[in-house]
């Protein structure tokens, strides 16, 4: 069934429409990669969906609901959870305060702390260090756990492998199946191609704004 | 013996600053907001409570109860109706509002009240104290502010540090987008910020008007005082508050050993020199809490 529906969807930055015209479909536990070259509008569309740009014109459905005016607060407890480009963690904030703050919104699901801490081992150790202390590839794990903890039905990754190493950017991704295995729908943005065609089934790619053609991972 | 109590006397009064100065440093550091009004609204809290005080029997303390919960709410409905719409102009327009806040309260008051002084009636409470002995005397009421001014500074420490509330407000302080990409509304989170400033102001207020009299143009002082504190202590610590209440206190009642018209200007001399040889202050953190 399909949990997002993106009709038209046109987001401007001032005078520059950065997504033009906009659509494509997402269905329930699927993930979708939205590949493209940088200034493509990947970011800008998940900014989108998140609820943090507001679109100046199309539709975004979510699962069935006309969620294009609401606010981003409101998508999140709907169950939309975008984990940011640039990791976005408090700084002033311990890595278990910033998992908890990921809570603020919490819908009824399986990713408990515990939970969090199965896929990423290393952290149930570090919980007490302050998360501007840790390293890039840490940080976007901590990222990705505060995103998880609100139990989303749709994860937002925003350019994972921005500023990492690539050793580091394959092992964020290894975590993906146990995510992917419990239901939850995943929507990506990546430079790295390859990357993405090894996670995705389905692929989008965006050039200057306007979907081009949807790519599907030859089998 | 006259110094050592000018020592306890000033330790008691930085618990009055402290009181005043949680609020703008619990504004400052949550929303980046200078509120220019922060003396003004403990001047109006006092008028309050005198209007409460003498329309109905209710006693000072009854008022206290009264005034402080209204001020909560008060705060939360400015932050919402006018902090929040010039905060998504620019830093400069709040500020330029709070400054107009002020204005507006100064004159209000005086229109209302007129430039009378007024006190608040606490019955014989205000001179009575502990005698220790020939040269030191522990006013009561000095000491339930200062009692007053340690549980309030610990319980936003505690409420910061380990509420749901605190920590997300602490998080929209850091980064307000990614709070709101975990689901916080930042319009709520800053008004409660804001609400829990105007009920500690309105407390600081309230205990102040309790020992000395006042009048609708004393705000700006206070803020000067309040301002004092939370530079001297350092930008977004409430400890440091509290130690900065504590300094300034302890400048004033020993400049005023030396010589009583010293009072004033030992606690702006000792702010000037921390501005000048360390400016973030004697407990610096990034942050609050």
């Amino acid at each position: 069934m399909t949990l997002l529906e993106l009709d038209g969807l046109t987001v401007r930055h001032g005078q520059l429409a950065a997504v033009t015209g906009v659509s494509l479909a997402v269905r329930e536990g699927e993930t979708l990669a939205i590949i493209g070259a940088n200034g493509a509008g990947k970011t800008t569309l998940l900014r989108s969906i998140a609820g943090v740009l507001r679109s100046s014109s199309g539709l975004i459905r979510y699962d069935g609901e006309d969620v294009t005016r609401m606010p981003t607060h409101r998508r999140v407890a709907a169950g939309i959870a975008l984990v940011p480009e640039g990791r976005r963690l408090f700084p002033s904030l311990t890595v278990a305060e910033n998992l908890a703050t990921g809570t603020y919104r919490k819908r009824p699901g399986p990713w408990s702390m515990d939970r969090i801490f199965a896929i990423f081992p290393w952290m149930a150790d570090r919980r007490q260090q302050s998360a501007a202390t840790l390293s890039g590839g840490e940080q976007q794990a901590v990222a990705i756990g505060r995103a998880l903890a609100s139990n989303p039905r749709l994860l937002l990754l925003d350019e994972l492998s921005l500023g990492l190493a690539p050793i580091v950017v394959r092992g964020l991704y290894t975590t993906l199946p146990q995510i992917l295995a419990e239901g939850t729908t995943v929507l990506l943005v990546e430079q790295d191609v390859s990357q993405a065609l090894r996670v995705a089934v389905r692929c989008v790619a965006c050039a200057a704004g306007t979907r081009c053609s949807t790519v599907d991972r030859p089998t | 013996m006259t110094w050592v109590n000018a020592i306890v006397q000033g330790i008691l009064l930085g618990g009055l600053y402290a009181l005043f100065a949680c609020g703008l440093s619990l504004m400052f550091g949550v929303m980046r907001i200078v509120n220019l009004a922060h003396g003004d609204l403990a001047v109006l809290a006092a008028f309050l409570a005198y209007s409460v005080m003498s329309a109905t029997p209710l006693g000072a303390f009854w008022a206290v109860v009264v005034v402080v919960p209204v001020f909560a709410a008060f705060g939360y409905g400015l932050q919402r109706g006018l902090f929040q719409r010039s905060l998504a102009i620019s830093p400069l327009s709040t500020l330029l509002v709070t400054f107009g806040l002020s204005v507006v309260i100064q004159n209000l008051l005086l229109q209302i009240y007129s430039a009378d002084t007024r006190a608040l009636d606490i019955g014989s409470l205000v001179s009575e104290g502990l005698r220790i002995n020939a040269n030191i005397s522990l006013s009561y009421l000095a000491l339930i502010t200062f009692g007053l001014a340690i549980v309030v500074i610990v319980a936003l420490q505690v409420f910061l540090s380990r509420s749901r509330t605190g920590r997300i407000m602490r998080a929209a302080s850091d980064d307000q987008e990614a709070a709101t990409l975990v689901g916080a509304d930042s319009r709520h989170v800053y008004a409660v910020a804001t609400a829990i400033a105007f009920a500690t102001v309105a407390l600081a207020g309230l205990m102040f008007a309790m020992r000395s009299s006042f009048d609708p143009s004393m705000g700006p002082s206070r803020l000067i005082f309040a301002f004092e504190a939370v530079v001297i202590g350092g930008l977004g610590s409430l400890w440091g508050t509290l130690l900065g209440g504590m300094v300034l206190g302890l400048a004033q009642t020993l400049g005023a050993q030396l010589d009583p018209t010293l009072l004033l200007l030992s606690g702006h001399i000792i702010f000037l020199a921390v501005l000048a040889f360390r400016p973030q202050g004697l407990i610096p953190a990034r942050r609050l809490a």
